[in-house]
């Protein structure tokens, strides 16, 4: 069975055919060419594939496309403004955060998805009162890691990937203290 | 491996998905959030000729307060557990073993009532559903039907649900108050729990009042630790108490053999996650 379908890819409207079997991940690289997303395990195990549908990370590799028409999904590619790199990906490259690459894709878009959780208010598995009041600033390496951990690097640059992040969630907050403060 | 050809239907009404499921197809498979259906097809562990997807329904996801009850929409995701104060406040276990599920990008698309009906051994909803005493609500063509969560797990990957039904919402009696603990024992963050136990307890004064002890992957289905639970009651919640009544968790398991660790070692993880988990959840 065939089914048409529209989504909104990186700020960009696109219509496709595809059949009922067709990941979003497949749907994305070889019906719509933006191969940003990458297939590591294609069963929901490494993260690779993290896009942000809806404004919240997922796995597309674990969604068919077909139940996802008028859905608006941003990948990596799509973070950058242009030439300018979401500051993510700019603390990545600052930072080292990758070795062959092949994850990065999936580990920024799962970064921002991650932050915006963070931002309001989302708890993890080592926060320690679920009721508490949370934001960014709360954000130490060990919830870093928690919250990344959907997310596999079999080069190993985690020590990195965290530092990345932890940058900007520091300038994120630095920021803000200094709007506040005005 | 790309799964076998299927015809997809999302309908927008409850009616339409009961016929949908009452259809003449060979096979049909209910999609709710996907995590584990979406494998389970791609690996051809099955090959349903029609995909009912639920996500188009109204009404089928959140949560609202009901009195005594909270009451929890199948289609409410593992994230959204997390983050609603009504779980925090009066279900505080299922907000601690959501955050344990899979990874955050699983638990964005992941359902509560998917997982239930799921009913995988080694999933951790089943046993938290155990230990706070859930009923299922389940619609089929002849209306309406509740099932209490100790009747619900029937065996392994199978529950009360038959193929022309579908779970709507689940009710949990509010635990306001309760002490409750997930401990989890897995390779990785990712991964299904080796061995889990969900704990919820009420204490008066330093005394057990009520205790309730879910095991994850003890045997096919999630099962209650009957023999820790009538040890416990009326006595005082110390960890000396605890660690003797936790010494009864492997009574009348029957937990699997896998790459993962021998029936044995499940029935020693047992123990020592119980005490764990019943000590923290008392806070003694």
């Amino acid at each position: 069975m065939e089914a048409t379908i529209t989504l909104t890819v990186d700020g960009r409207a696109e219509t496709v055919t595809v059949d009922t079997r067709t990941s979003l991940l497949d749907a994305l690289r070889d019906r719509l060419g933006n191969t940003s997303p990458k297939k590591g395990c294609d069963h929901g195990q490494c993260g690779a594939c993290t896009v942000l549908l809806d404004g919240r990370r997922m796995l597309s590799c674990l969604a068919l496309a077909v139940a996802h028409d008028g859905a608006d999904v941003v990948t990596a590619r799509g973070l950058a403004d242009g030439d300018r790199l979401h500051a993510i990906q700019e603390a990545f490259i600052d930072h080292d955060a990758l070795q062959c690459g092949y994850c990065t894709p999936g580990q920024v878009c799962s970064a921002v998805g991650m932050l915006d959780e963070a931002a309001g208010g989302s708890p993890s598995h080592v926060t320690a009162d679920l009721t508490a009041e949370r934001g960014l600033g709360d954000l130490d390496d060990d919830e870093i890691r928690e919250r990344m951990s959907g997310n596999l690097c079999r080069c190993g640059a985690y020590v990195n990937i965290v530092a990345a992040i932890r940058e900007v969630v520091g300038t994120t907050v630095d920021a803000q203290a200094t709007t506040a403060a005005r | 491996m790309i799964p076998a050809a299927f015809d997809y239907l999302a309908p927008t009404s409850i009616e339409e998905a009961l016929a949908a499921l009452s259809s003449d197809a060979d096979e049909v498979k209910v999609l709710a959030g996907g995590q584990s259906l979406i494998p389970v097809l791609r690996l051809r562990l099955a090959a349903p000729t029609l995909v009912v997807d639920l996500g188009r329904l109204p009404d089928l996801a959140g949560v609202r307060d009901d009195g005594g009850a909270i009451l929890i929409g199948a289609m409410t995701t593992h994230d959204e557990l997390t983050r609603e104060p009504l779980v925090s406040e009066h279900a505080t276990l299922l907000a601690k073993v959501a955050q344990t599920v899979a990874d955050p990008q699983v638990r964005h698309r992941g359902t509560f009532g998917g997982a239930l009906v799921h009913a995988d051994p080694a999933g951790d909803f089943p046993a938290a559903a155990l230990a706070l005493d859930a009923e299922m609500t389940i619609v089929g063509p002849s209306g309406p039907r509740t099932v209490p969560a100790a009747e619900f797990f029937t065996d392994l990957f199978t529950t009360a649900v038959s193929e022309d039904e579908i779970l709507t919402a689940v009710r949990v009696p509010k635990h306001t108050g309760w002490g409750s603990h997930y401990e989890k024992f897995h390779r990785s963050a990712q991964m299904w729990s080796i061995v889990g136990v969900a704990a919820t307890v009420r204490l008066d004064g330093g005394t057990v009042v009520e205790v309730k002890v879910g095991l994850t992957n003890m045997a096919s289905t999630a099962i209650r630790a009957a023999a820790v639970e009538q040890q416990l009651v009326g006595q005082p919640a110390a960890p000396e108490v605890i660690a003797s009544a936790a010494e009864r968790a492997a009574d009348g398991t029957s937990p699997p053999t896998d790459v993962n660790g021998d029936a044995d070692y499940r029935q020693h993880l047992a123990k020592v996650l119980t005490r764990r988990a019943l000590i923290t959840a008392c806070g003694c």
